[in-house]
């Protein structure tokens, strides 16, 4: 399996760590939502297809990434920096996703 | 300054090695850059940086990610998003770039006692780096100046292409000394020199 890094371009999956599913939203840390604390905790969408995913580039770059992989094929359909406003700063590969 | 040892002293044994009765194809040596540094801009500051980097050096930053330049002396190349690999063979460099990259811009860290620069010359350079790194080191994909941040099974790497067939490998400094070894093996079926 390749990902396509935003700054490194196509490498293989062995340089990269899984960091967990993308779609979670942490809750604010004082809030004492349990409800809110649960799904963050423990609901998974678990789809069969297109699945948002945190990665990081730790053998490479070391950027957090966002990616959509799909569950059936591992045909990664997008690659993104996590930090939305650094993609603007970033200096992009000729050719790569962005 | 402090004196430096190298950690690859107790292996590195200068001549030819290997398959060499048909030529020899590597060329290893240690740099020993006297400063190696990392520098980091904030989001949005990345182009200051690169100026600073140009008004220190005189090296001109390339566009594009992993982007890069050598004269020789001094070299620098992105290796992340807004950071920097800058290296002179001279001591001293990071009071040069302390003054000028303000903390408004960014970060230096000096790694120059913490990596070591191991290169690897000749006409199997990118036979031989490849069987280590799962990159493409074809000339056209990887020009002369770039950089790669890339590992070697845990050892972290960062090369620089400084030569149409040499290039500068950066690892840490406490698996220098396997790195070396395993180079050394890996050039062993195309003849190498050790410098
Ligand atoms: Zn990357």
């Amino acid at each position: 399996m390749l990902i396509t890094c935003p700054y490194c371009g196509p490498r293989d999956v062995l340089e990269f760590t899984y960091q967990g599913d993308g779609n979670r939203e942490r809750p604010q840390p004082a809030s004492q939502n349990l409800d809110a604390w649960n799904a963050y905790v423990y609901d998974r969408l678990n789809p069969a297809g297109d699945h948002n995913e945190i990665w990081q580039h730790s053998g490479g770059c070391r950027s957090h990434l966002r990616v959509v992989r799909n569950t059936l094929t591992h045909e990664i359909s997008s690659t993104t920096f996590a930090r939305g406003d650094h993609k603007s700063a970033a200096r992009h590969k000729a050719g790569g996703k962005s | 300054m402090v004196e430096r040892q190298s950690p690859l002293e107790p292996v590195l044994q200068v001549g030819s090695h290997g398959n060499f009765e048909h030529g020899v194809d590597i060329i290893l040596s240690e740099t020993q850059p006297g400063s190696i540094l990392q520098l980091a801009a904030w989001p949005g500051e990345e182009k200051k940086l690169i100026s600073v980097i140009r008004t220190v050096t005189g090296l001109a930053l390339p566009d594009g990610a992993g982007g890069g330049s050598t004269d020789g002396a001094r070299s620098v190349f992105g290796f992340a998003p807004g950071k920097f690999t800058v290296v002179d063979e001279a001591e001293g460099l990071v009071s040069a770039f302390a003054g000028a990259v303000t903390p408004a811009i960014g970060t230096v860290t000096d790694l120059s006692h913490g990596r070591t620069a191991i290169r690897i010359a000749g006409p199997k350079a990118e036979w031989v780096l490849a069987k280590f790194f799962a990159i493409d080191f074809a000339l056209p994909a990887f020009p002369v100046g770039a950089g790669r941040s890339t590992v070697h099974h845990d050892v972290f790497a960062q090369i620089q292409r400084t030569g149409a067939d040499q290039f500068d490998v950066y690892v840490f400094r406490s698996f220098a000394r396997s790195f070396w070894k395993a180079l050394c093996h890996a050039s062993e079926e195309v003849g190498y020199e050790v410098q």
